[in-house]
């Protein structure tokens, strides 16, 4: 059983139909990648996940069916790191970091989780003080993804997390994410630009055509398919 | 000629000005909590305070002592401040914010109203506070009276501070303010945060009215609208967006005012409120982000 399915979601905005009949899974310990042109969907599918659009058809997350407001399905066990990072920029890496275990109880945990976080994010440990909004773009994406981390969630929503950075922070960002994948068993839903690294991440993965599922397979035959190759990688 | 100065008269005028000082910034911070957590002024603060007063004074009327009766309104207030959130401002909480703004000054007249209804228009007066003998310190006579609202309302702002720096819910409440959709997506329930905010101002506005009723002998169902003036013009002048900001713009209006009204003889005490206003002015004119308010430019 996947632990999120989506059968037949379909999302507007007004008038403007973001989504058709999308169909897609993430199984448990998996890393699900979504490609696509800019305006296909991808940053609405993650918004139907997590409920900030009105969204019809069916999402069922460990069996249950989704709740649909964003703060419950956060508590569900989803933590979904938006286009720009949704850090809060005005207050502290400290302070963000503790935002993000906001839905948790078990403050022993807590605790122990946001030392791994610093030790994990060494950078985050030494501007623990400062604004996040002073830190660079690379640096505010490490926060963005210890800040869901906090929340332990069951699935990671990542939403275009190479926008702005430079290759090499982008490769240590997909470095970090697949170790955690490995080690912890993180299952990941990242929607990119950049496909080659998130097919080179992922072990399946969907492409999205004007709201719709274009194709779908795992990464490895994506990769060789003729079409995704000539739109998406360039070659 | 040189002008003899009486130092102990300006001593006495300058705490009496913090005095005044501390009842605008409760209901300075008050409006700022609101401003900030849903981006509207509520026109409403000092009226809610008032309506607060009076249940205060009714209780008085019972045998209740004058801090039983303030604690018991306190706590009452905070629970009200929750309830009018979720029944009057919920309804438009996605609405432009003047709309909201329509609903507060709509808010005003009704609880204005509902005070005169429930309670005879007859002018009220409350019970003492703190004690009216004088204390002297250093030669100087002081009142105990201002003393006390200072010491009272600073203890109130400070209390709000711990809760909002120190508590993983006043954190929420902060980052709810700053950025709802962020906290929304880390499982923040952003709605319940701003009836809580609700809860906390309405509570404010209750600990400065219940201080700043006995000091006036005499009150009646309008005593809190210069007060809500001065409180403005407190938050305008620190900046609407900055609780410190209101705090101190409001203790500076307070000695500000006191000074202007006891030394500048044509002023006196029916200038107070033009003066506020000129205050307003004069900040959104020269320095519209107030002394500590963040400026939010807009390129058009």
């Amino acid at each position: 059983m996947p632990l999120l399915e989506l059968r037949g979601v379909a999302a507007r905005y007004g008038a403007l139909e973001a989504l058709r009949g999308i169909d897609l899974s993430v199984d448990e310990g998996e890393i699900v990648a979504v490609l696509g042109a800019n305006g296909a969907g991808k940053t609405t599918m993650l918004r139907a996940i997590s409920a900030t659009v009105k969204t019809s058809g069916e999402l069922v997350f460990a069996g249950e069916r989704l709740p649909r407001r964003p703060e419950a399905v956060a508590r569900a066990g989803i933590a979904h790191v938006p286009e720009g990072r949704g850090t809060f920029a005005q207050l502290s890496v400290d302070e963000n970091l503790r935002l993000g275990a906001h839905v948790r109880r078990d403050r022993p945990g807590v605790k122990a989780d946001y030392d791994r976080m610093l030790q994990r994010f060494p950078i985050l440990a030494d501007r623990r003080g400062q604004a996040a909004g002073t830190l660079s773009g690379g640096e505010q994406q490490q926060l963005a993804l210890a800040r869901a981390l906090m929340q332990r969630p069951r699935l990671l929503l990542l939403d275009e997390p190479s926008l702005g950075l430079a290759p090499r922070v982008v490769s240590e960002f997909f470095a970090v994410v697949g170790e955690l994948n490995e080690r912890e068993g993180l299952s990941v839903l990242v929607v990119e630009q950049n496909a080659s690294i998130a097919l080179a991440s992922s072990a399946r993965a969907y492409v999205l055509e004007v709201g719709r599922v274009a194709v779908a397979g795992t990464s490895a035959e994506l990769q060789r398919h003729e079409s995704v190759r000539r739109s998406y990688l360039g070659y | 000629m040189p002008v003899a100065i009486d130092w102990a008269g300006v001593a006495q005028q300058v705490v009496s000005g913090l005095s005044s000082g501390g009842i605008y910034a409760m209901l300075a911070v008050a409006l700022v909590l609101i401003y900030r957590a849903t981006g509207v002024v509520n026109f409403a603060q000092g009226e809610l305070a008032m309506f607060s007063t009076f249940v205060a004074w009714t209780l008085t009327q019972h045998g209740f002592g004058y801090w039983t009766a303030f604690v018991v309104t306190v706590l009452a207030s905070f629970a009200a401040g929750i309830a009018l959130e979720r029944t009057v401002i919920r309804p438009v909480e996605r609405s432009p914010v003047l709309t909201t703004a329509i609903v507060t000054i709509g808010l005003f007249f009704i609880v204005n109203g509902a005070a005169f209804w429930i309670w005879s228009p007859e002018v009220k007066s409350m019970p003492n506070a703190f004690s009216t003998r004088p204390i002297r310190i250093a030669g100087v006579a002081f009142s105990i009276s201002d003393l006390g609202i200072i010491g009272v309302s600073l203890l109130a702002v400070l209390l709000l501070w711990l809760f909002f720096r120190f508590t993983k819910l006043g954190l929420a409440m902060r980052a709810a303010a700053l950025n709802p959709d962020s906290s929304r997506l880390t499982g923040i329930r952003v709605s319940w945060t701003i009836a809580l905010g609700w809860g906390l101002a309405t509570a404010l506005g209750a600990v400065a009215g219940l201080l700043a009723a006995p000091p006036l002998g005499s009150f009646d169902q309008n005593f809190m609208q210069p007060i809500l003036l001065y409180a403005f013009a407190g938050a305008v002048l620190g900046g609407i967006d900055s609780a410190l900001g209101a705090v101190i713009g409001s203790l500076a209006l307070g000695v500000f005012l006191n000074l202007l009204g006891t030394y500048v003889s044509w002023v006196g005490t029916d200038l107070r409120q033009a003066a506020a206003l000129a205050v307003i002015l004069v900040v959104l004119l020269v320095r519209p982000a107030g002394l500590l308010g963040t400026a939010v430019v807009r390129r058009v």
